[in-house]
């Protein structure tokens, strides 16, 4: 299986690699158009006779109309809900796309609905539906175990329009074991190719550039000998005063960047992938037998810290479970690609339970404690002394997926840190999240956001509008 | 400007150039590099600039090119199913430390005790706790606790002591001294050990005795006990040299009921009248409403003369004007009935005397209790100087010590040394390595009281269980199990406690309830009742006139607030750095004597002010012969004739490290000064007091931060306040009314209102927050915090400073900082004194927590060049640590003076190792076992940041998310400062201000807006903390020097 760390930062980040080049790209376009515009300026740097001008003009013109419509299409298409992100942080803990799992697989789901307008009412409030007595709705309910699904009011039509395209548009990642593809691939490498696209695009016109600008400089110097004026004495680029000056700004700037950068993440470690003492597949935990989070993780709902779970949580299950056999559909390897025995780590995880599996009982000290010694993980996500994080508040509170902060953890053998967990990403959450405000009556003392609410002057209440980015929140 | 000049210390009075350079010179550190007047023609500030700019690139880049380090996450390897890691858990029990008793509720993190919060279930202390209390948690962790038994000082098996002492049990006389015991259960199994050893004789002693009380209320009524004290139903109430406010009997409880009649409002105008006759100024003297000073051999002379007055209404005819006509003003209050008459004296005749007073004005049955008695202190000196001669004869083949320590803090310590050499078996329970454990043979450790299980009956009917907070953190024992143990008892003391209980509870469920609540008590009211007085009154007033008071200077031995008798206190950082209440001093003993006597010293007035640290050495010689040299202190409101120094002092460097007395600090021992009168200890002796030419520095802290002489208190008399209760109001309606409308619609009325009078209310306070400044007003939606401090309940005792201390992991500086004026309390108790230092008797003085004021419009805010403190929208000034770059901008525009900035990483939060002081030492706090004690849920500061009270934001943001997670609104007092919850006299009140249900909203806008001001509201800094004035039941506000007040007279 091609699976490293390298594959998964791509298979992490691919959707915010698409963004950042996007932005990216957005940004050189303006650049690029505003300095084509202030044709002007251009002509400063770029000597071009007289008669030449209206045609070079014309020509600069064209260029950045272009780059404006490439520039507008980049907006539309950042203004488009995006399926893929709202998939996972709304359905992706109880649906699959192609697989059953809590919920119905999702892919073409959509063709089932009696109507589409049904579809968005079954989405945002199903129990509403079945307490009318819908039929379709109903006999869904029975099927699933009368396992009602979670209500998502805010969801607007185009974002479940773009979940379900999403969804129906999705492809299984290639079977593993296939060797180059490999499942740690991720999502559509349409994206990439997007950027590989801008940049080539970018590179040949910038290429473009210096040829005419080239090309230009030579026919004028043929022009003048011809004219018998005196070229001035060329001087090679690496004496040039300007060419000098330019690499040397150039320089500090990158440098400068690059040590601020360097600066501020000192001691941020996003994709940081351990080994463990242990090799504990969440994939065949989590994803594979849809084991609840919260079975092991149990602080996450009553206390600051989500908790990781003593060996005698383990045993639970693994009294009965005493060997993996999945073996055949999900092989586990490391990160480096060395096979691991199931079987065998679940032997290490008696040792350290105190386990007898041949007793079938723990082994105890003459008081009748059990002898079992702490599994020594090694701690993944860490946050600094000054920084004050509830899992609490935003599990049960705020009610945020797992995966939103610690990515699509069901899919991990070896877990590894998918947020960067900056101050930056923190706050940014913090910035746009709406507040479950009419939902739970301890915003109740808000009576002015109430009144607004119901006059219609405000359509939801931000974190960051109740204090959510605030110093004191997190630090003190 | 109230009727009234404060002075926070005499220098205010006098030397006004030292306090001013003080005042302007707030961070006086120097450079750490040469800095003439201009930068650049200094000699090489440049070349400095640009070594330490490479070292910090330098160092910068070796610490960043560090690996990360490989953090470990270990979990539980079974979690105990009570503990969710993260959510602390709480547990009723009961702090005990000799006689001293509060029921208490300990926090645990993870399975440590972190904090000690007053149990509210408790109709004795009612929630309250009092600084020891709150410090005791750190004692748990204390690093020269014994951590193994011990068998001539080295390591020894508890089964190889186990073995002698029984061996020595079995032959001679054997005696158990122990402090007092307030357990039932350990009274029972000492019962059980003295039945199995009928050889062995149970002695009790306490540090400081209330013998005189205990025999005198035998003689009196037949019964060697102590009346329970109801000072809340008391509406006169006389005490004579008792501190019980700060250090008598029992604090915390007496607290909660004087609290009770200094409530005051406009409504209901009525205060319980308090009449203080002392020696010494304490913190009783400085809340009592008419203050009279007298010799301490006076006392019994005072007692009965308020007698005579009393029952005869003879006029009192002794030496002091003011003391006769305070005893002719408390004899005709005491006569209207629901008096009491309180005294610390320890002679058994005064204390006839004060009964048969309290017998006189039916003060029995009403507020002198003696069917619901005490059991606080029981023992009796005659019985520990009988056994000192016993053992001086080699009577006394064994000796088992539990909770005392006579090698310190017995009146004749040489003697008891000398008489313990002669015992042959010599057993102590010491905790730690005491003066008394080091004299032993062998060492029983006890646990700490919050490692223990135990009980105890403060009186008779009244239980708390004690259970631990922890399991032994050493390998010590609890001395009942060492009793049982010698006595063959086959179960442990948990076991023997455990069936004790379920048995006389009668069954596991009311046992499992009474050790959640930690109480068991009578319902309904505390049964109450007289006994017939049966005192020879007229043998006991002879016995008192026999002594005659004493001529030349006498030394009184007090208890400070926070050390107490000393024991494991002196070893308390925390309690250590507390500042005495009085006179502000920290880390040390020093002889206090009045202004007057130190000018016949020289040590006042004369260069060695509070302001100047060193202070003149004087050399005390006492009766006895015992010599000691020691620093003086100036303390107002002290008898002329009175010098004083406090115990808990001058401990020997193996009792700890904070303890030890040294050139330094840690001052001397008190007690030689105490004095045996052939039937109890009497806590004064005559001493003849020498000025040396030696210099010795002392810190105090009242001096670090000025005002400047601007008004921040208010005050009046009973009298004025109910003629006029709108009195302040009018005052503050002076300041700011004028800002409180927009100037240009007042312009033309303004002529309209001259003449007028604006008194401040509620929507004059609105009216000032909006128009009084030119910014735009911002509205707090949903909540916003507030706080209320009552000036006329707050006693000064100190409770709060050390519960803020354990909140929030605030740091010990040690007493070389402290001097550097580095201390970092974030909640201080300023003192302000009015009067003549001259006259002791016309001091008053008053106590103000000053705290962060979370100002809306706050100074501190708009200087900060980093915006590391802001607002926040529920009205929080926040400091953020980890965005300070430390300017000091913010504590140098800080008005109040709150905010502390952090010079060493105390705390061992620095990224470098051993980068705590100059010199590599590391102090206490930053070992793992000291570490222990902090707060997880708060940053544990580094250097180089500032800090200063958040109103413990961890509380509020913890109840916010208990509340979002019932889906409910925050409830008025769900939560509560750590200062609030601590307070044994309800002077704080902490709620939401938008909540107009709330108890904040209701005080200060209706029940008590008469009395609610805030601190130098003039500048518009608009606080969010507000005081309640100070209301005296006095004749007259005793006016302060206003024309020798040359601050005043300069600065306003």
């Amino acid at each position: 299986m091609f699976y490293n760390k390298k594959t998964a930062e791509t298979r992490a980040s691919t959707e915010k690699h698409f963004l950042q080049n996007v932005y990216k790209f957005q940004g050189l376009c303006c650049s690029f158009a505003s300095l084509l515009y202030k044709g002007k300026l251009i002509f400063k740097f770029i000597p071009v006779p007289e008669s030449l001008k209206p045609m070079f003009r014309t020509c600069l013109r064209s260029i950045f109309s272009f780059f404006a419509v490439l520039l507008l299409c980049n907006f539309t298409a950042i203004a488009a809900p995006d399926g893929k992100a709202l998939f996972m942080s709304n359905c992706a803990s109880c649906h699959n796309p192609l697989k059953e799992s809590t919920g119905p697989a999702l892919q073409n789901i959509d063709k089932t609905f009696p109507s589409k307008e049904w579809g968005y009412k079954w989405i945002r409030n199903s129990a509403a539906l079945i307490a009318a007595g819908d039929k379709t709705a109903v006999d869904i309910f029975n099927k699933y175990n009368k396992t009602a699904m979670t209500a998502f009011p805010s969801l607007t039509d185009e974002e479940i329009d773009a979940i379900l395209k999403y969804v129906d548009e999705y492809k299984a990642p290639a079977a593993p074991g296939g060797g180059a593809a490999g499942a740690a691939q991720g999502q559509p490498g349409v994206t990439d190719s997007n950027g590989w696209l801008y940049t080539v695009i970018t590179l040949s016109l910038l290429m473009l550039v210096v040829i005419l600008w080239r090309a230009n400089h030579g026919l004028r110097r043929s022009a003048n000998e011809k004219d018998g004026v005196p070229n001035e004495k060329e001087i090679p680029l690496y004496r040039s005063k300007l060419v000098i000056a330019v690499t040397a700004i150039l320089i500090f700037i990158l440098s400068g960047y690059w040590l601020v950068n360097g600066a501020v993440n000192e001691g941020r470690q996003q994709n940081y992938q351990p080994l463990q003492p242990l090799y504990y597949s969440h994939k065949v935990h989590a994803g594979i037998n849809q084991i609840n989070c919260l079975y092991c993780h149990a602080g996450a709902e009553k206390s600051r810290q989500a908790m990781i779970p003593s060996s005698n949580v383990c045993m639970n299950c693994h009294k009965q479970i005493k060997e993996y056999t999945g073996a055949a559909e999900h092989p586990l390897k490391t990160a480096e690609g060395k096979e691991v025995n199931g079987t065998e780590q679940i032997q290490l995880l008696y040792k350290y339970a105190g386990w007898d599996p041949v007793k079938k009982d723990y082994n105890r000290d003459e008081k009748g404690n059990i002898l079992a010694t702490p599994i020594q993980w090694v701690k993944i996500h860490n946050l600094p002394d000054h920084v004050y994080f509830n899992h609490a508040q935003h599990v049960k509170v705020g009610q945020v997926q797992c995966q939103q902060c610690h990515g699509n953890i069901e899919e991990m053998d070896e877990v590894y840190q998918f947020a960067p967990l900056s101050m930056g990403w923190c706050i940014n959450c913090h910035r746009q999240t709406e507040v479950q405000f009419t939902n739970n009556n301890y915003y109740s003392i808000f009576t002015r956001y109430h009144e607004e609410l119901k006059s219609g002057k405000r359509t939801k209440v931000t974190e960051a509008e109740l204090g959510g980015m605030e110093c004191q929140k997190c630090h003190y | 400007m109230s009727q009234k000049q404060y002075w926070s210390d005499l220098q205010d009075l006098s030397n006004i150039a030292t306090k001013t350079e003080v005042a302007e010179h707030e961070f006086k550190e120097e450079l750490p590099f040469d800095l003439s007047d201009s930068v650049f023609g200094a000699n090489t500030p440049r070349r400095d600039f640009l070594k330490f700019l490479g070292f910090s690139t330098l160092a910068a880049t070796i610490v960043s090119s560090c690996e990360m380090p490989v953090r470990k996450a270990i979990p539980y390897a079974i979690k105990p199913e009570d503990i969710t890691p993260g959510v602390p858990n709480y547990y009723a029990s009961t702090f005990i430390d000799g006689g001293d008793f509060c029921p208490i509720v300990i926090k645990t993190r993870e399975g440590r005790p972190i904090k000690v919060e007053g149990n509210e279930m408790s109709s004795i202390t009612k929630g309250g706790t009092s600084a020891r209390v709150q410090a005791s948690v750190l004692n748990l962790y204390d690093k020269a606790r014994l951590r193994h038994p011990m068998a001539d000082g080295k390591e020894a098996t508890f089964e190889a002591i186990d073995r002698v002492v029984k061996e020595g049990l079995a032959s001679k006389q054997a005696y158990l001294l122990t402090c007092s015991i307030l357990s039932p259960s350990t009274t029972e199994v000492v019962a059980q050990f003295i039945a199995k050893y009928p050889n062995v004789k149970h002695v009790v002693y306490d540090a400081i005795s209330y013998s005189g009380m205990l025999q005198a209320n035998e003689a009196s009524y037949g019964k060697r006990t102590l009346p329970t004290y109801h000072f809340d139903k008391a509406a006169t109430i006389v005490s004579l040299g008792a501190d019980f406010l700060g250090t008598w009997l029992s604090p915390v409880e007496f607290s909660k009921g004087y609290s009770h009649g200094r409530k005051i409002s406009a409504k209901n105008p009525v205060l319980s009248k308090h009449y203080q006759v002392e020696s010494i100024h304490t913190i009783t003297g400085a809340a009592a409403d008419d203050r009279a000073t007298c010799r301490p051999s006076e006392m019994g002379l005072v007692a009965v003369a308020l007698y005579n007055a009393v029952v005869n209404g003879t006029a009192p005819s002794l030496a002091s004007a003011n003391l006769n006509k305070l005893i002719t003003a408390a004899a005709a209050d005491l006569k209207k009935g629901n008096g009491m008459v309180v005294c610390g004296s320890n002679d058994v005749h005064v204390q006839i005397v004060i009964n048969a007073i309290n017998d006189k004005i039916g003060a029995n049955g009403v507020t002198v209790n003696w069917v619901t008695t005490s059991n606080y202190r029981q023992g009796v000196d005659k019985d520990m100087t009988d056994l000192v001669t016993a053992m001086e004869s080699g009577q006394v083949g064994t000796i088992m010590m539990h909770g005392v320590n006579p090698a310190y803090d017995y009146v004749d310590s040489k003697k008891f040394v000398a008489a313990l050499s002669k015992v042959p078996v010599t057993v102590s329970f010491a905790e730690r390595m005491d003066e008394t454990a080091q004299k032993c043979k062998y060492i029983i450790p006890d646990h700490h009281y919050l490692e223990s299980w135990g009980d105890a009956e403060p009186k008779p009917n009244y239980f708390t269980l004690m259970q631990p907070g922890i399991a032994p953190l050493f390998k010590t024992r609890a001395v009942q199990d060492s009793l049982m143990a010698w006595m063959d008892a086959g179960q442990t003391y948990a076991e023997y406690w455990k069936l004790y209980w379920t048995t006389r509870l009668s069954g596991q469920a009311n046992f499992d309830k009474a050790l959640q609540d930690g109480v068991i008590e009578p319902a309904g009211e505390m049964a109450n009742g007289a006994l017939a007085f049966a005192g020879n009154i007229g043998e006991a007033i002879a016995a008192v006139q026999a002594k005659k008071a004493g001529t030349g200077v006498e030394i009184v031995v007090y208890q400070k607030v926070a050390i107490g008798h000393g024991g494991a206190w002196s070893n308390n950082p925390w309690l250590l750095e507390m500042p005495d209440p009085i006179t502000r001093a920290v880390w040390d003993n020093y002889l206090c004597v009045s202004p007057k006597r130190a000018k016949e010293l020289d040590a006042e007035l004369t260069g060695f002010t509070e302001i100047e640290t060193k202070k003149r050495v004087a050399s005390i010689k006492g009766a006895n012969g015992v010599t000691i040299a020691m620093p003086v202190i100036v303390v107002p409101g002290m008898h002329n004739d009175v010098v004083a120094i406090a115990t808990g002092y001058g401990r020997d460097k193996m009792v700890g490290r904070a303890a030890a007395s040294d050139a330094t600090k840690g001052g001397k021992n008190a007690y030689p000064f105490t004095a045996y009168n052939g039937l109890t200890v009497d806590y004064f002796s005559p001493v003849t007091v020498t000025k040396t030419a030696e210099q010795y520095e002392v810190a105090i802290l009242q001096t670090h931060s000025s005002y400047e002489a601007r008004p921040v208190v208010h005050e009046f008399t009973l009298e004025e306040f109910k003629k006029d209760p709108k009195a302040l109001q009018k005052e503050r309606g002076s300041e700011i009314g004028h800002y409180a409308q927009v100037p240009w619609i007042e312009e033309g009325k303004e002529a309209h209102h001259e003449g007028g009078e604006h008194i401040a209310n509620p929507e004059m306070e609105d009216g000032y927050r909006e128009h009084g400044t030119l910014y735009p007003n911002h509205p707090y939606e949903g909540l916003k915090w507030g706080m209320s401090i009552d000036l006329n309940t707050c006693t000064g005792c100190g409770a709060c400073v050390i519960g803020c201390m354990a909140e929030n992991n605030i740091s010990v500086v040690g007493k070389y900082h402290a001097l550097r004026s580095h201390e970092m309390h974030w909640l201080r108790i300023d003192r302000y004194f009015s009067g003549n230092p001259d006259d002791g008797d016309t001091i008053q003085t008053v106590f103000q927590p000053m705290l962060c004021q979370h100002c809306d419009n706050a100074p501190c805010e708009n200087v900060c060049p980093v915006s590391a403190t802001n607002h926040s929208t529920e009205g929080l000034n926040q400091m953020a640590y980890n965005r300070c770059i430390g300017t000091k901008y913010c504590a140098n525009n800080c008005p109040y003076k709150v905010r502390h900035f952090n010079w060493m990483d105390w705390n061992g939060a620095d990224a470098f190792a051993d980068n705590l002081f100059e010199d590599g030492r590391r102090d206490d706090i930053n070992d793992d076992l000291t570490r222990m004690v902090l707060n997880p849920d708060v940053t544990v500061r580094s250097r180089g940041v500032m800090e200063k009270c958040s109103f413990c934001v961890q509380r509020l943001q913890e109840a916010k998310l208990t509340a979002k997670k019932a889906g409910r609104p925050l409830i008025d007092g769900e939560v509560k400062t750590a200062c609030q919850q601590s307070c044994p006299s309800n002077s704080i009140t902490f709620g939401n201000v938008n909540d107009k249900e709330s108890e904040i909203y209701k005080l200060r806008k209706e029940e008590q807006q008469e009395r609610t001001f805030y601190v130098l509201e003039h500048i518009h800094t608009l606080p969010n903390i507000n005081y309640l004035s100070k209301i005296r039941n006095t004749s007259e506000i005793i006016a302060g020097n206003e024309k020798k007040d040359v601050m005043y007279t300069d600065h306003i």
